[in-house]
């Protein structure tokens, strides 16, 4: 996935019609990518590409009125479509530059692999491994194993939208129907074991709010119900109701609108599997109204519109 | 007057003003007997539910949840329920997911002359809960 020259050849032919790009650079040390804003043609050189790029730039382009470039994989391509659905972006204002994918890497997990040492190196090879250089040693680990749970179900790995692409687009080796797997395993336990199940992971959760602040879907920010008073959904107490309650609130919120980016499993430091409430919606949406968030733009989302005669939705008997 | 044998639980109805609030007068009105577990909250339309409604309700302390509207295109707002109807039966979907019997949450409706429907939605619904039974019953007995 060596594709950084040809990005930058690409970010120095757009300037002039935008006026910043959005992209990756090295963070604070070899294993983080962290967001790069380039203003002018010249910063391209810090530009990086690499699995390490795994966050959502596309976070930030509701917030932004300019004309922006911006780089995405087939995952975050999807955010834009769902963003143009639900009008939240203008496409003339956006210049997409789209990279095929072949998955990323999970930080997390190949911090569980060193254990959480500091690093000092990190090497891509041919053969898509990761090695990672630490002060008492290196490991070698497949890329395909050190994923986040999102690439091994990927359907597009190439950008569904894009005004430039770089290289050659790759078609999904994973099959279709395994997408909601773990969803329907989950679903096959009693209830007393899902209850039981969601009451341990939320009870580690410590409402930093971080899933909400990375999902590029939970676009109401400082207006989100977890805070105002008015109305009051829920207060400062500790407690797992309240926790529970927020994390429901944040799935009903994208109840049909969520891309499956796995941006608040990524962000959350307790590890909490945030993201399945979420997929169990999607899963039903797809089942309900056959409808798969931001794959084309003239979808409407389900809760934005209605039939007259639901063909899916019988009425419940007692 | 409960028609169920044994402790009241709580049930939470949310009611439409237009129709099922209306059905429920009528029931009233007409002196049909109904259990008296459901505590109604009436709402301009189905449409004005949201799904956290009925999940705050679940999660703090209600043992059911009612929904009732207009029938389906005879919306006081035209397309209320409509909407109402998508965002229920996402909710019913999703909260055997979280290990809430989807039994303790249904969505109905009824119009304003329906009284005996509305004693009947009523009655069965509240004895569909209390099979269930209440839905804290153990963080009671832990005090």
């Amino acid at each position: 996935m060596n594709n950084a020259e040809q990005i930058k050849e690409t970010i120095a032919r757009i300037f002039p019609d935008v006026e910043t790009v959005i992209c990756y650079q090295q963070g604070f040390d070899g294993l983080h990518a962290t967001p790069y804003f380039i203003s002018i043609p010249e910063q391209v050189n810090k530009l990086i590409w690499n699995p390490l790029c795994a966050q959502n730039l596309t976070s930030y382009l509701p917030s932004i009125k300019k004309k922006v470039g911006i780089v995405v994989k087939g995952c975050d391509s999807r955010t834009i479509i769902q963003y143009l659905q639900e009008g939240l972006i203008d496409r003339a204002k956006v210049v997409i530059i789209g990279v095929p994918c072949t998955g990323v890497i999970s930080v997390k997990k190949v911090l569980r692999e060193i254990g959480h040492q500091p690093v000092v190196d990190v090497v891509f090879d041919d053969n898509g491994n990761i090695v990672v250089k630490t002060q008492k040693g290196e490991k070698r680990l497949a890329i395909a194993d050190v994923c986040p749970d999102k690439c091994t179900t990927c359907q597009y790995p190439t950008p569904l939208v894009y005004d430039h692409l770089i290289g050659e687009p790759i078609a999904s080796n994973k099959p279709k129907e395994d997408v909601y797997k773990d969803i329907r395993e989950f679903d096959a336990k009693t209830l007393e074991e899902k209850r039981a199940y969601w009451e341990k992971e939320f009870e580690r959760c410590i409402r930093c709010y971080a899933c909400r602040n990375a999902c590029p879907m939970c676009i109401c920010q400082d207006s989100c119900i977890a805070e105002t008073r008015e109305p009051h959904w829920i207060s400062q107490r500790l407690s797992l109701q309240e926790k529970f309650m927020f994390h429901m609130i944040h799935a009903a919120h994208l109840a049909g609108r969520c891309v499956e980016c796995g941006e608040c499993e990524r962000v959350c430091p307790m590890d909490i599997p945030v993201a399945k409430l979420k997929k169990k919606i999607n899963a039903e949406m797809k089942e309900l109204f056959n409808y798969e968030t931001g794959v084309n733009p003239d979808d409407k989302p389900p809760m934005y519109t209605f039939n007259v005669d639901e063909a899916k939705i019988k009425e419940h008997k007692l | 007057m409960s028609g169920v044998a044994g402790k009241e639980l709580r049930i939470v109805g949310f009611l439409c003003n237009w129709c099922s609030y209306g059905g429920a007068d009528t029931a009233g009105v007409a002196r049909f007997k109904q259990p008296t577990d459901l505590r109604i909250i009436r709402v301009p339309c189905s449409g004005r539910v949201d799904p956290l409604f009925v999940v705050k309700a679940l999660l703090t302390g209600a043992d059911g949840v009612l929904v009732s509207g207009c029938h389906p295109r005879d919306c006081h707002y035209t397309d209320g329920n409509f909407y109402a109807r998508r965002r229920l039966e996402m909710l019913k979907r999703l909260l055997p997911f979280i290990g809430i019997d989807e039994k303790r949450f249904h969505y109905t409706w009824v119009s304003a002359s329906e009284g005996q429907k509305w004693q009947q939605v009523v009655t069965d619904f509240t004895n569909q809960v209390h099979k269930l039974g209440p839905m804290h019953a153990k963080k009671e007995s832990e005090g």
